[in-house]
């Protein structure tokens, strides 16, 4: 985890959007943006400031906490698990290795890999450009077709489920990646998000590619596109981590346990493992730490992203 | 006949928007509309006869004790998890924002849950709150206990509402923080110089500023928790919303319905996804009206 000082988040605090900060010197704004209060002395405002950190610290251990004890309890034996220190007194890898033994695991973890990387490619390519003609093209009926997009996203997907699951049926998609993917292939939301992003592209730079004899889809493809690349990827990572996690409908739609999703086998597996917690919280381990590793590692991307979807959104 | 370039220009549009639009007709807004034609009828998948009723799949409804033991869980679920979430995350920022280091740190901590799945923290959650697990041991040190947390139906829907609290934390956080860096410093400097307390700079300048996000979080948590299904799977005795039905939810009685009830009650679970269509219907519309006022407000 990255522990140095986020510059850019800084950066935007310091510059507030619209307004021209006029009449105070820069030396009596914080970096934050915070302001000089007249009166406190500096060492009230240092102790107020480390007791800050220190509270937000303990609520933060808090937070990650679960997961510390997830890990923990995975490590102990049978014998052990009633233990409650957080060292386990003799630490194994077993429950893992059960975990392993009786499950498809490694097919769970490659089936939601598979069905997460080729939904969040489809929502990218397909809401990117659905989001581009929306926004950039004057047509008749556009604003319909808008609004008839729009208005999906007031339908829960539990309203969605029964008519899927007998679609599923009549076509023999139930059990398979398709059956498990196609509800998300293309979403209002990203269609939505995408049009925002593509109204700010200036007109003018995609008339000079036509100019230029660009196609148009040449031109949504090299010109419009590379220009929206932070609405993109923030678009992706919301979608895969949806279709990562997604529970309803890969239970519904899936019957083999080889076609599982893994927050789906993991479910199964709890719930049939008859409260041996030690195996449980194996499981869950190998279901969230591929998940957090990624998260540790890109997590400022991630919060960016998640940040801009749902600003926009 | 030459095309003109307005025309070539619609022949592009509709090329490209027409997969989108077929698939949102399709996949979206057909089954919609076959849902409340379902909902008209006993419809089980497997049976021959999918016999008309009218409206006695709602009538039912009416009737139906677990039904409104659903209903009033679900908005339970809402009206105790959502400000209960808005106000810690709210806090949270709050001091977050105050931080000048390890602000990257600081907000990947809070935020790490949320891009777990929720049936695996389900579970360890459920774990903690075991008789035997850590919450008792611990209470336990101070001679509190043993309390069955899930097993109690007076407790169990609360200890589910602190797990779903604990994972959307995160997100809420980052989103109040994005819009309280949005407040122009200058308000809270004016009115720090006019002499205003930390608590009237908050009340009066903050508060009223972060009206929209405020709005955002409250609708996109209420929705969320309208739909609250997967953590009562993974934390309920035998993930059936018990016990004695104190935790089940709309979306859990639809899936039971549908999905595990034999013969397969299709036709009814439709009529109660109506019903949970309705109530989002409302709440969106309520939240047009909510944002159209704010945006004339500026």
């Amino acid at each position: 985890m990255s522990t140095n000082v986020d510059p850019v988040s800084r950066a935007e605090r310091a510059v507030p959007v619209g307004v021209a900060p006029v009449g105070l010197p820069p030396a009596e704004r914080t970096q934050q943006g915070g302001f000089v209060v007249a009166g406190q002395s500096d060492t009230r405002r240092t102790l107020a400031r480390w007791f800050l950190y220190l509270i937000l610290l303990v609520g933060g251990l808090g937070m990650v906490f679960p997961f510390v004890w997830m890990v923990a309890s995975s490590l102990k034996s049978a014998a052990d698990i009633y233990n409650i220190s957080l060292i386990p007194p003799a630490p194994t890898l077993d429950n893992y290795r059960e975990v392993f033994a009786n499950t498809d695991y490694a097919r769970w973890f490659l089936n939601s890999l598979v069905i997460a990387t080729i939904t969040t490619a489809s929502v990218a390519f397909f809401d990117s450009l659905a989001g581009y003609t929306l926004a950039k093209f004057k047509f008749p009926g556009a604003s319909v077709i808008f609004l008839t997009i729009l208005s999906t996203l007031m339908v829960p997907t539990e309203m969605l489920v029964i008519p899927w699951y007998m679609l599923s049926l009549n076509l023999h998609w139930s059990d398979t990646y398709w059956g498990i993917m196609f509800p998300g292939v293309i979403s209002a939301f990203g269609v939505f998000l995408m049009r925002q992003f593509f109204m700010g592209v200036p007109n003018d730079l995609l008339d000079a590619a036509r100019i230029d004899g660009f196609s148009e889809f040449q031109i949504f493809w090299k010109i419009a596109l590379p220009l929206v690349r932070p609405a993109v990827a923030a678009l992706c990572i919301f979608t895969f981590l949806g279709n990562w996690n997604a529970y309803i409908w890969p239970l519904i739609v899936t019957r083999s346990e080889s076609m599982r999703t893994l927050p789906v086998g993991i479910a199964f597996f709890s719930s049939e493992a008859q409260s041996s917690f030690h195996l449980i919280m194996a499981a869950a381990a190998l279901a969230t730490i591929p998940v957090l590793t990624i998260f540790i590692i890109f997590q400022r991307q991630i919060i960016k992203g998640i940040v801009l979807t749902g600003l926009k959104g | 006949m030459r095309m003109t370039l307005a025309r070539r220009q619609w022949v592009w549009a509709y090329a490209f928007i027409a997969i989108p639009l077929l698939f949102f007709l399709a996949i979206r807004i057909g089954p919609a509309l076959f849902a409340v034609w379902v909902s008209l009828h006993q419809w089980d998948p497997i049976a021959l006869q999918r016999p008309f009723v009218g409206l006695d799949n709602y009538e039912r409804l009416r009737d139906d004790t677990v039904f409104w033991r659903a209903l009033r869980n679900t908005w339970v679920y809402v009206l105790v998890g959502v400000p209960v979430s808005l106000g810690l995350s709210l806090l949270i920022a709050l001091g977050l924002q105050r931080l000048t280091r390890y602000v990257g740190f600081y907000r990947a901590i809070y935020f790490a849950p949320y891009v777990t799945s929720l049936v695996a923290v389900g579970w360890v959650w459920r774990w903690m709150y075991m008789p035997n697990g850590l919450f008792n041991d611990v209470l336990s040190g101070v001679n509190l206990g043993p309390f069955n947390f899930l097993g109690t139906p007076d407790t169990a829907i609360f200890a589910i509402i602190g797990t779903t609290v604990w994972q959307g934390l995160g997100f809420q956080i980052i989103i109040f923080l994005a819009g309280l860096e949005s407040i122009p410093v200058v308000y809270h400097e004016a009115a720090a110089i006019d002499g205003a307390s930390a608590w009237r700079r908050f009340r009066d300048v903050t508060f009223p500023l972060l009206n929209p996000t405020l709005v955002f979080l409250v609708i996109t948590g209420v929705i969320s928790n309208l739909q609250v299904f997967t953590q009562i799977r993974a934390m309920s005795s035998a993930g059936t919303g018990g016990p004695l039905n104190s935790t089940i939810s709309i979306v859990l009685y639809i899936y039971q319905q549908a999905f595990q009830a034999l013969p397969s009650r299709m036709g009814y679970a439709s009529a109660m996804t109506v019903v949970l269509f309705a109530m989002i219907l409302g709440i969106t519309v309520f939240q047009l009206k909510v944002l159209s006022r704010n945006n004339n407000e500026y």
